[in-house]
């Protein structure tokens, strides 16, 4: 298995300031192992997208709280597909009602984890998802 | 004052007795576990009158509307007059949103609370690129007047108070509603409510700022300077700690940095030359009422006895009314789980209960599915049945600061005054809030308490029912859906409004407000002048960005 860390990008896209569960998710992130980048507040999609392929990042983390996401998320996909960068997955968290969830991995967020989701849980997912280089990536 | 002095020492004695003997060896059979509260605070096994030396009847709590005012601000608190219910709400378009604040009104609720969408807090236009999907989602869409005066059409604003939570462009809301009350040919001198104007908490928690600190320093002086004046019954301020403590402060970090807010309001008015006692009865605060009933009952109390003495001692105020720290109340709604949603009433039940206890004067409780969306009409209706059963049925408003007396919420009001002071002086020692706040120190103070706390959940440290523990299927909730054509709605009467109104007005009401603001004139007469010539609320902000610039927010976790 390839040494280097998994790189992760957190997103806040939307006009929410509610940074708290992004902030925490960055440190656990971090604490795990990984290298984090986060973006501060009210990103555009075209910013969160731009930082990802900049940043060279193995995965994007989305959060929102604003309900903005049935707009934004499939702009974010589509800036990415259009940009030649399809192959960097990208999960979702925050207040996303039930029934949006399937709707939004239909579009292609890989996972959603909504409220009350442990941490631990996001770590294995990503240790289980997605490998330090990107290459190497087994992605359901 | 002799008997007891010798009495105490006897109980500290015999306490450490039983402890020793009694407790701790039934214990041993029980397993280790922690006593803390959610906000990790550790609980003892018992409380006795050892655990408050030297506590004096007259000093420490006196009687409900005498100073120090622990056990209330006013003689005959919730016997006298209930609590408002005040249910925070708004969505979608001002149409939507006046149909359910008749609702509401019909249904027994006593006061109004404003939910504005995000682009109106933020002060942009709802064509604003970053308004895209965002219209009428997290509360109702205000451009500009015409909106307001839907808002509010058939609601007598000379009989309703109404609060508005809206903080960086605040001034600008407030201006639209006194413009609709005097439509409505009322009188701003008797219109009564409240706008949160709280811009400190938004750069420690809650993040809807748009200018730098200073300059929103500045405005909301301002609101205090043209309230005390022109709308002497509208609190011009509502100094919030629920943000602070969503964001993840512990109950005391909520206390201190609420507090500290509001000493830092009343140092930049009295900067400005205005007398202490002419605003200082306009100032109100809002509170969080968490999940831990005892910690958050002994915060409201130590919140009114340390700020009657800040005011008293420290400010020199001298009339009974600045030394008041009234406030709102709502429950928490980061402790709502989206597992099991019904579970939610309970909770909301007890903290609304706390929030009583505690000595609110008006409170709003959460709907049990505001983890999913905005709350249904179902949902609300039963989050407001909460308030008037604690109200009308449980008796718990039937005597004043019930628990006063006990030990332990004694004992927690004095450790938490303790607590507080000390974070209090060390921002003084830093220079204040603003200073505080430009350093990063509330905020990374209240993201290591949110860190903790996760942390504790994910290794059971804490428990949360239905969701690290006694987990179970659920079936889905019906929710409230804003539907698609509220954005076109909206965009069109935007459009409307900028065809229909005089420009050569709107262009002079900006130029006149933005060089009121190069010469540092009291801003508000200016405001007025531009709702009333319909500027929209994204062209007043974008007049004031050109004076004052933007904040960006350092990027840290």
């Amino acid at each position: 298995m390839p040494e280097k860390k998994i790189r992760v990008l957190i997103a806040k896209p939307g006009l929410d300031g509610h940074d708290r569960g992004a902030k925490v998710i960055c440190r656990a992130l971090r604490d795990a192992g990984m290298e984090v980048i986060y973006t501060g507040l009210r990103r555009t999609p075209e910013e969160i997208v731009n930082a990802a392929i900049q940043e060279d990042v193995d995965l994007i983390g989305l959060s929102i709280l604003s309900g903005a996401h049935p707009i934004l998320f499939p702009r974010i996909l589509k800036m990415l597909k259009n940009k030649g960068a399809e192959d960097i997955p990208v999960i979702a968290g925050g207040i996303i009602p039930e029934k949006d969830v399937a709707r939004m991995k239909k579009a292609g967020i890989r996972e959603i984890f909504l409220p009350g989701t442990s941490t631990r849980d996001i770590v294995s997912w990503i240790q289980e998802h997605i490998a330090g280089n990107k290459k190497n990536a087994e992605i359901p | 004052m002799k008997k007891r002095q010798r009495k105490t020492p006897d109980i500290k004695k015999a306490y450490g007795s039983w402890k020793r003997n009694k407790y701790a060896r039934a214990m041993e059979a029980c397993g280790p576990r922690s006593f803390t509260t959610v906000s990790g605070r550790r609980i003892k096994e018992l409380y006795t009158p050892a655990d408050l030396p030297g506590f004096d009847f007259f000093r420490d709590l006196n009687f409900p509307g005498e100073y120090p005012f622990t056990r209330g601000i006013h003689p005959t608190m919730h016997r006298g007059r209930l609590w408002t219910m005040r249910q925070f709400s708004g969505f979608g378009t001002a149409e939507d949103t006046n149909k359910r604040y008749k609702y509401l009104l019909a249904h027994g609720q006593t006061g109004l609370s404003v939910a504005f969408h995000l682009p109106t807090l933020m002060g942009v236009d709802s064509d604003h690129p970053l308004a895209k999907g965002e219209v009428g989602k997290c509360g109702v869409a205000i451009d500009s007047l015409a909106d307001m005066e839907v808002l509010f059409s058939g609601l007598p604003l000379d009989r309703i108070t109404t609060s508005m939570t809206i903080n960086a462009p605040a001034a600008i809301l407030w201006a639209m509603y006194i413009a609709v009350a005097e439509k409505q040919g009322v009188s701003p001198k008797v219109i009564s409510g409240t706008i949160q104007n709280d811009i400190l908490k938004e750069y420690i928690a809650q993040k809807t700022f748009v200018f730098p600190p200073r300059p929103s320093m500045k405005l909301i002086v301002d609101t205090f300077e043209y309230g005390a004046k022109e709308v002497p019954r509208w609190n011009t301020i509502s100094i919030s700690g629920y943000h602070i403590r969503e964001a993840g402060a512990t109950a005391v970090q909520e206390l201190a940095f609420t507090l500290r807010d509001g000493i830092e309001y009343v140092i930049w008015g009295l900067e400005r030359g205005l007398e202490i006692d002419e605003f200082a009865p306009r100032l109100s605060y809002f509170f969080n009422s968490h999940n831990d009933f005892f910690e958050e009952i002994a915060k409201f109390r130590a919140a009114r006895k340390i700020w009657a003495e800040v005011m008293r001692d420290r400010f020199g105020a001298r009339q009974p009314r600045s030394w008041w720290l009234r406030f709102h109340t709502q429950t928490s709604g980061v402790s709502l789980m989206a597992q099991q949603p019904y579970n939610n009433v309970v909770r909301v039940a007890i903290q609304a209960l706390a929030a009583v206890l505690g000595g609110t004067q008006s409170l709003h409780t959460n709907s049990l599915d505001e983890t999913y969306a905005l709350p249904s009409e179902e949902a609300v209706t039963i989050a407001l049945r909460t308030q008037q059963i604690i109200a009308h049925e449980s008796g718990a408003a039937n005597t004043i600061d019930p628990l006063g007396g006990s030990y332990f919420v004694e004992g927690l009001t004095r450790e938490m005054e303790e607590e507080a002071k000390s974070y209090i002086r060390k921002i003084d020692d830093m220079g204040g809030m603003v200073r505080a706040i430009e350093l990063g120190f509330p905020q990374k103070e209240i993201a290591d308490s949110a860190y903790w706390y996760q942390k504790a959940v994910d290794a059971k440290e804490k428990i949360v029912v239905g969701v690290n523990a006694f987990e179970m299927e659920h079936e889905p909730i019906s929710l409230l859906e804003i539907d698609a054509a509220v954005a076109r709605q909206q965009l069109d009467r935007l459009r409307t409004v900028k065809k229909s109104r005089g420009a050569a007005e709107v262009k002079r009401t900006l130029s006149d407000l933005k060089k009121a603001a190069r010469d540092d004139h009291n801003l508000m007469p200016y405001l007025l002048g531009c709702v009333k010539a319909y500027a929209s609320l994204g062209e007043i902000m974008d007049a004031l960005k050109d004076v004052y610039g933007e904040y960006e927010e350092p990027v840290t976790f």
